[in-house]
């Protein structure tokens, strides 16, 4: 694998982090919610009206969202904390912004030479889907769709290098 | 195993509870725990309290959890406890710049039980 910086500064698309961003995200729900993501497909599509938010700054520049259902939401915060869904209250948008939060992290350290330089914001939350996201980043994004427990959550990065 | 007072620290009160609960599987006897959303409040929870394990994020609000380190030594209660960074920056300068502030360990975000077991029960004295 090139390191980051020579991939940021030949103005690479960053098509080959995909399956990093993959493996990250998969991590995460494995080794924090103990649950194993499957392959996502059209019919479970869903209002996804949640967004946890992570900005990344320094050498790599962007923001990392994490989209999901207030279900699928409630369902982490319920893993992460042993609790049954429907007595999860506001942890729910505290669990989903550090559930986006690991996934960053975790994907920032499996490229090489990033660890170091790239540092990230705590997360935001937000509800709703009637929202536009304006970022400074040059390049595609980079998206990972995936389900858990049969509901769809979706993760993109928006790049600037 | 002896009983363990422990501060856990971290903007996020579901990592909080999620860090108690592993120090809890990895077999760890948690008599106490206090928790705080930053490191100000940890410092003032150790001004008024003793524990023997403190588990500390880094990136928070108000204080981080480097800036925390460095301020450790002022409070007399606090000389000598072990503290384990427990963070997603799991870069090699944040490492440095945390076991180099006064950090015993690094434990990166996320982890397994068996992780935490790991890098937190040796600064217990307790045989893993």
């Amino acid at each position: 694998m090139k390191p980051a910086t020579e991939m940021l500064a030949a103005g690479h698309r960053h098509e080959n982090w995909i399956p990093l961003l993959d493996v990250a995200v998969r991590e995460v729900f494995e080794l924090m919610l103990g649950c194993h993501l499957t392959e996502w497909s059209p019919e479970h599509d869903a209002v996804l009206d949640l967004t946890a938010m992570v900005g990344l700054a320094g050498q790599m520049c962007g923001l990392l969202s994490l989209r999901c259902d207030q279900k699928s939401a409630a369902l982490m915060a319920s893993k992460m904390l042993g609790l049954e869904p429907e007595t999860v209250g506001p942890e729910m948008a505290d669990a989903l912004g550090e559930v986006c939060n690991m996934i960053a992290g975790n994907f920032k350290n499996k490229i090489s030479g990033m660890g170091n330089g790239c540092m990230l914001s705590v997360p935001t939350v937000i509800t709703g889907t009637d929202y536009n996201v304006y970022s400074n980043a040059d390049s595609p994004g980079l998206e990972v769709r995936l389900l858990f427990e049969n509901e769809p959550v979706i993760i993109s990065l928006q790049i600037r290098g | 195993m002896e009983s363990v007072r422990a501060l856990i620290v971290d903007d996020s009160s579901v990592m909080r509870k999620i860090v108690a609960r592993s120090l809890r599987q990895a077999g760890i006897d948690l008599s106490q725990t206090l928790e705080a959303g930053n490191g100000a409040e940890a410092l003032g929870l150790l001004r008024e309290n003793q524990v023997d394990l403190i588990l500390c994020d880094i990136n928070m609000p108000v204080m981080d959890g480097l800036e925390f380190i460095k301020q450790l030594s002022t409070i007399e209660k606090a000389k000598g406890v072990p503290v384990i960074m427990v963070t997603t920056e799991g870069s090699e300068s944040h490492v440095v710049q945390a076991l180099s502030s006064g950090a015993r360990g690094y434990l990166r975000k996320p982890f397994t039980a068996e992780q935490v077991k790991e890098h937190v029960v040796p600064f217990l004295g307790v045989k893993s």
